[in-house]
């Protein structure tokens, strides 16, 4: 394995800057989760992390491992891909059952189940 | 052609994982590559999986390319919503209930994967029966402007390569 000392400076400051604004991301989603008002808010605040977070922090892999071995490293754009698949699957499970939960509850504030009718 | 090779796009999207998952275009990777996606594409066939559409790849491209300007524009817009120091009182986070006309599922789940990875918009519901579909947006101004956004941005240039 050989080891980030081994990287240029010309590629070692952008994957840092990338693996920074990456890192950032997440920990804004994080902060996100404590600041923001209730469950379907704070649903919001993560996908900043799978999102740009996650895009910030592969480019920068891409980037490091394609100049440490001469040649395009690519397959984090699979990575990316699965992300972007399987994010809205947990999201939707989440908002689904906090929503379930919330009708019978009968919480004002969420809409009522859609009527099924045809228009 | 669909007889021989069930699934022509999946399976080459197949073959295009594999290589990037090998990291390499040689002969033998493509020959294990192709083994596996026609294999892969076999799978499908069994599984009984709906063929699905991919028209206008041109179309399919600008739309990833207006897809990644939203991801940075709405990362932006709720990072700025989490950090604002005001407690912000006036801002309304709510349901949207948009009426679809997209029936293909496969343009279904792409407008899904996208609505996610713009934050700020979270898909929750489909009702398959009336075809609506219930959003959730951290920062709702105008419910019709966001009916708007999903059925001119996405909904439209979507159907135009699934259905």
């Amino acid at each position: 394995m050989s080891g980030a000392e081994d990287l240029p400076l010309w590629a070692a400051l952008p994957v840092a800057a990338l693996l920074i604004a990456g890192a950032a991301l997440g920990l804004i989603g994080s902060i996100g989760l404590v600041r923001l008002r209730d469950f379907y808010e704070r649903v919001h605040a993560p996908t900043l992390a799978t999102t740009l977070g996650i895009g910030f922090i592969l480019l920068a892999s891409m980037l490091h491992f394609s100049v440490l071995q001469s040649r395009p490293v690519l397959h984090e754009l699979l990575i990316t891909a699965f992300v972007v698949i399987t994010t809205p699957v947990t999201l939707m499970v989440l908002a689904r059952a906090a929503l379930t939960r919330d009708r019978r509850e009968g919480e004002p504030n969420v809409p009522p189940a859609g009527t099924g009718r045809q228009p | 052609m669909t007889r021989l090779l069930p699934y022509p796009v999946a399976a080459a999207a197949m073959l295009l994982a594999w290589l990037l998952l090998i990291g390499s275009a040689g002969p033998g990777a493509v020959l294990l590559g192709l083994l596996f996606a026609a294999g892969g594409a076999w799978l499908l066939a069994v599984l009984g999986v709906p063929p699905g559409r991919l028209r206008r790849v041109a179309a399919a491209s600008r739309l990833l390319g207006i897809v990644l300007v939203e991801v940075f524009r709405s990362n932006n817009a709720v990072a700025r919503i989490i950090l604002a120091r005001r407690d912000a009182r006036e801002r309304r986070s709510g349901f949207v209930r948009v009426r679809l006309e997209m029936r293909s599922q496969y343009g279904l789940a792409a407008l899904a994967c996208i609505l996610t990875a713009t934050p700020g918009t979270v898909w929750v519901d489909y009702d398959a029966r009336d075809g609506t579909m219930l959003l959730h947006v951290l920062d709702l101004i105008d419910e019709e402007e966001w009916v708007r956004i999903i059925k001119d941005r996405w909904e439209r240039r979507l159907m135009e390569i699934f259905e």
